[in-house]
């Protein structure tokens, strides 16, 4: 089993508090994605895992095993914990083959033996005919092939990524992220990845754990995370998320509500447990504001309109006083000028829970 | 962490033993003879005439000879980084190499090339007539020959400083209008500074620990400096004056850290940490250049050229003072140093073995103790460096003396005492040549990235196999470089050796001395010369490798 449980772990450098009661429950063989700014914490809690770092208190489990706590610390050697480094920490002086070797050589595998294992993954990863070659002479491709590679050889149940696309220019990530899913299905390894790209997090993870200043402020699965932020943070951080004041709400009990959101009534989603209450905070996306014609709706001023091919990317100064600055996609062909005065619907909207709506 | 545990446990003791513990022996032997602290004889010894004088003579000796170090070296880092100046690369090599030549070597070829019997000079007819007080046994000679010798170590950290400045900045101030000199002045000069005020540092450093040439030149000219105090009182009075002495090294390291304080302090905030991918623009000198390079070249021939050649005349003649002819000319003095004179064969073979020894054990040593300090946080990794950097920096001699202390009496296992033995000359080097090795080697650390190591650890190698399979491939060319400075510093070595030596054990370093003062100019010359020889060769093996090696390893490399 590889399930990890990370149990109110706490982690300072010197005064500066890095995780701050970090806890997670993680399934064996579930794919997590992290997601923060960077300084989040992040990286931190990857080095906690793989044992790079000691915990100041808490613990982490893995397979039921605990492999830190402020009193033992098991080895990053022997916690069979596979990382893929940002940079894939290839060793330059090695070739591809010895590279994916190397493990299974400390751990005393005899030749032959280690010599199948190797060709078998170099085969499973496509890069058999590459086995001879040195890291500096690969793409970085096959670079994140390789530091792939090795995880499979080890057969490590736990592996953990470090934003390992970083680096790459654009056109390479969507293959890569493909590889990762794969590498995923074939292994059935327990996967942690880090990232400050909320796209991939949302792509390749069964759940996303958002992170902010040392916390993880929201542990859910990419569609709740979009449609349902715990809080403000993490309603501004996913999918351009705007949160603003809503007055009058009135939850009719099957998880939605009515409120007056900019001095007009709109239909919202909320928790089941919602109470009535004068103030709240209404979170939404672009994508759920409309253009509607005649004047039943939010009144608008045009600000700016970019065209954007399929949509206009249009920011708007909204509501009776018109000093809420909105953005919204209109689908092209449209002509805006600005100054030019529109009406504006509020289609869904999330109703933040009032803990954190202060 | 089991075997990472045992390694610091093993790096602490290493450096405790041979750094931290004699050390602490000499500051003990210095202040507390017998246990108690006694007022009245540190009064009454560094009240003393002498001591007061040789101290006086060390503070202007050191800060007079860093300050001509720095403007010569400054000048010199400016000329072949911001100028066009032609034919750099053989320049640099010729400037940097006096460096590498033992000073005592050095001492001996200026006193030669300007004596009254100068073998250069003499049928120039522009040598001192004979009887005349040679001009270099004076507190000025003593204080030129170290300015000049230093100035090579104010001028590589000058030269690394100014390839850190971004040519922006100085486009910036000539986009505001600033011309030629003016720019020099405020912002290249300035943004060098934290450049100019370390190698002071250094110079101050080697200035005032420099024994090669405040011995050859101060003791014939009566001008005592604090070293060669030591050193004559050791000779004449043997182990009884030891406690004095360690007061006296003490009083001489305290001079240095002050001397490296107050560098630091006037270079505080120096470094600008500012990197950018192009260097500093060159400027043309125009119609100067042709004069400009003239003087440079005629700098290398003054100082290298002439005092080397001067040395070279007198290896070759069979009496010192007998002029250079086809009749005179004789290689009787090589033969004698390589194959004939027993002292200088045993030397040499001793110097040989030590420092094939002290390479053996200080590499492995400085690539774990690298690892150590690159990789690892805390206070043990930080004493460790803080020990190894102030045995490094402290004079020679002061090392000397405490390892006489720390093995005079007999230890307690073996039963006998080390003193007089080649063990002691040994351990000395281990003890100062630990920081010289370390520094090429964290320089190829901070190569290497973290991940790498990293990830063999989670492969599951434990530390050593990690050193063995991933750090070492790495740092190969680095340990290399570590290899050679240490070599070709400890392979002549006297500082600390001319204290240590006995009838049993004596080193070729400090030869030259014990030649001179007895009369063997001649063969003082030719030992010389082949020490010269050892150290061009081994610069010329060290450029064949030079191509693998990071920036900078190499100090003669441009």
């Amino acid at each position: 089993m590889s399930d990890i449980t990370i149990d109110a772990l706490d982690k300072s450098f010197g005064r500066t508090r890095v995780l701050h009661e970090v806890s997670l429950a993680i399934a064996s063989g579930e794919f997590i994605a992290v997601l923060g700014p960077s300084g989040c914490g992040k990286t931190t809690l990857l080095r906690c895992l793989a044992g790079f770092e000691r915990l100041d208190a808490g613990s982490i489990a893995i397979g039921g095993e605990t492999v830190s706590s402020p009193r033992g610390h098991v080895p990053p050697e022997r916690r069979g914990v596979g990382v893929v480094f940002q940079n894939y920490a290839l060793w330059p002086h090695m070739t591809v083959a010895r590279n994916v070797a190397y493990g299974l050589k400390i751990s005393g595998m005899a030749k032959p033996a280690r010599d199948a294992r190797v060709a078998e993954v170099l085969g499973l990863v496509e890069l058999g005919d590459l086995a001879d070659r040195r890291p500096a002479d690969l793409s970085g491709g096959q670079r994140q092939r390789v530091a792939l590679a090795r995880c499979l050889a080890m057969e490590s149940r736990v592996v953990l990524l470090d934003e390992p696309l970083a680096n790459l220019d654009v056109h390479l990530r969507g293959t890569l992220e493909e590889e990762f899913a794969r590498f995923h299905a074939r292994s059935g390894a327990t996967m942690f990845y880090i990232t400050h790209d909320q796209a991939e997090a949302l792509a390749l993870a069964t759940r996303v754990a958002v992170m902010d200043r040392g916390r993880i402020l929201q542990f859910a699965p990419p569609e709740q995370l979009f449609r349902e932020p715990a809080c403000e943070t993490v309603a501004g951080f996913i999918g351009e998320g705007r949160v603003i004041a809503a007055s009058d709400l009135a939850p009719t009990g099957d998880g939605r509500a009515h409120a007056s959101v900019l001095g007009h009534p709109a239909a919202l989603r909320c928790a089941r447990g919602e109470r009535p209450r004068p103030r709240a905070r209404v979170s939404f996306h672009p994508g759920d504001l409309h253009m509607v014609p005649g004047a039943q709706g939010i009144a608008a001023n045009v600000l700016r309109a970019t065209y954007r091919g399929a949509y206009l990317r249009t920011e708007v100064m909204a509501g009776p006083a018109g000093d809420v600055p909105l953005t919204l996609n209109i689908p092209a062909p449209a002509s805006l000028t600005q100054g030019q005065r529109i009406t504006i619907a509020l289609r869904d909207g999330w109703v933040l829970p009032d803990r954190a709506a202060s | 962490m089991g075997g990472e545990r045992g390694l610091l446990i093993a790096l602490v003791l290493f450096v405790g033993l041979l750094s931290i513990v004699p050390l602490a022996r000499l500051a003990w032997a210095a202040l507390l003879p017998g246990g108690s602290f006694d007022a009245a004889r540190i009064a009454d010894l560094l009240g003393n005439r002498r001591v007061v004088e040789a101290t006086v003579n060390t503070i202007w000796i050191s800060v007079a000879s860093t300050l001509l170090a720095t403007v010569t070296g400054t000048l010199a880092a400016m000329l072949v980084t911001l100028t066009d100046m032609r034919a750099r690369t053989l320049w640099v090599f010729g400037f940097v190499l006096p460096l590498m030549i033992p000073p005592q070597v050095t001492a001996l070829a200026w006193v030669q090339a300007f004596s009254p019997a100068s073998p250069i000079l003499g049928p120039m007819g522009l040598a001192l007539p004979p009887g005349t007080r040679h001009p270099l046994y004076s507190m000025g000679g003593i204080v030129f020959l170290l300015g000049l010798y230093n100035a090579p170590l104010v001028f590589l950290s000058v030269r690394a400083s100014l390839q850190r400045v971004p040519s922006s900045l100085v486009e910036a101030a000539q986009a505001q209008g600033a011309r030629g000199f003016a720019v020099t002045r405020d912002i290249v000069l300035p943004l060098a500074r934290g450049g100019i005020f370390a190698g002071a540092a250094l110079a101050f450093v080697s200035s005032i620990g420099n024994f090669g040439i405040q011995a050859m030149l101060g003791i014939p000219a009566r001008v005592s400096t604090l070293i060669t105090l030591i050193y004559r009182r050791l000779n004449s009075y043997g182990p009884s004056a030891l406690n004095d002495m360690a007061l006296l090294a003490l009083l001489l390291a305290l001079l240095t850290v002050l001397g490296m304080a107050l560098t630091a302090w006037l270079g505080r905030r120096g470094d600008q940490r500012v990197d950018s991918a192009r260097r500093l623009p060159r400027r043309s000198l125009g119609a100067l250049r042709g004069p400009v390079e003239g003087l440079a070249w005629l700098y290398l021939v003054l100082c290298l050229l002439l005092p080397l050649s001067a040395l070279v005349g007198t290896a070759l003649v069979r009496g010192y003072g007998q002029p250079l002819n086809a009749d005179t000319i004789t290689f009787e003095n090589f033969a004698n140093a390589l194959f004939h004179h027993e002292g200088i064969r045993e030397a040499f073979a001793t110097s040989l073995w030590l420092t094939l020894a002290t390479v053996a054990v200080l590499i492995p040593v400085s690539v774990a103790l690298g690892y150590v300090l690159t990789w690892r946080e805390g206070w043990v990794a930080r004493v460790l460096r803080l020990a190894s950097e102030l045995a490094y920096a402290l004079p020679g001699i002061i090392i000397g003396v405490a390892m006489i202390l720390f093995f005079l009496r007999p230890l307690p296992l073996i039963g006998t005492g080390l003193y007089g033995t080649i063990w002691v000359i040994f351990a000395a080097y281990l003890s100062n040549y630990l920081a010289l090795a370390l520094r090429p080697i964290l320089g190829g650390y901070a190569q290497i990235e973290r991940g790498l190591d990293e990830a063999a650890q989670l492969a599951g190698a434990g530390i050593l196999a990690r050193l063995r399979d991933v750090v070492l491939p790495a740092l190969a060319p680095s340990a290399a470089a570590a290899a050679i400075l240490v070599f070709m510093t400890a392979i002549n070595e006297i500082q600390t050796s001319v204290l240590l030596v006995s009838s049993r054990a004596t080193t070729i370093g400090p030869m030259i001395i014990f030649l001179e003062e007895a009369g063997s100019s001649t063969l003082a010359a030719a030992v010389g010369c082949l020490m010269v020889l050892l150290v061009l060769i081994l610069m010329g093996l060290s450029l064949l490798a030079g191509r693998h090696l990071p920036d900078g390893v190499l100090p003669w490399r441009d």
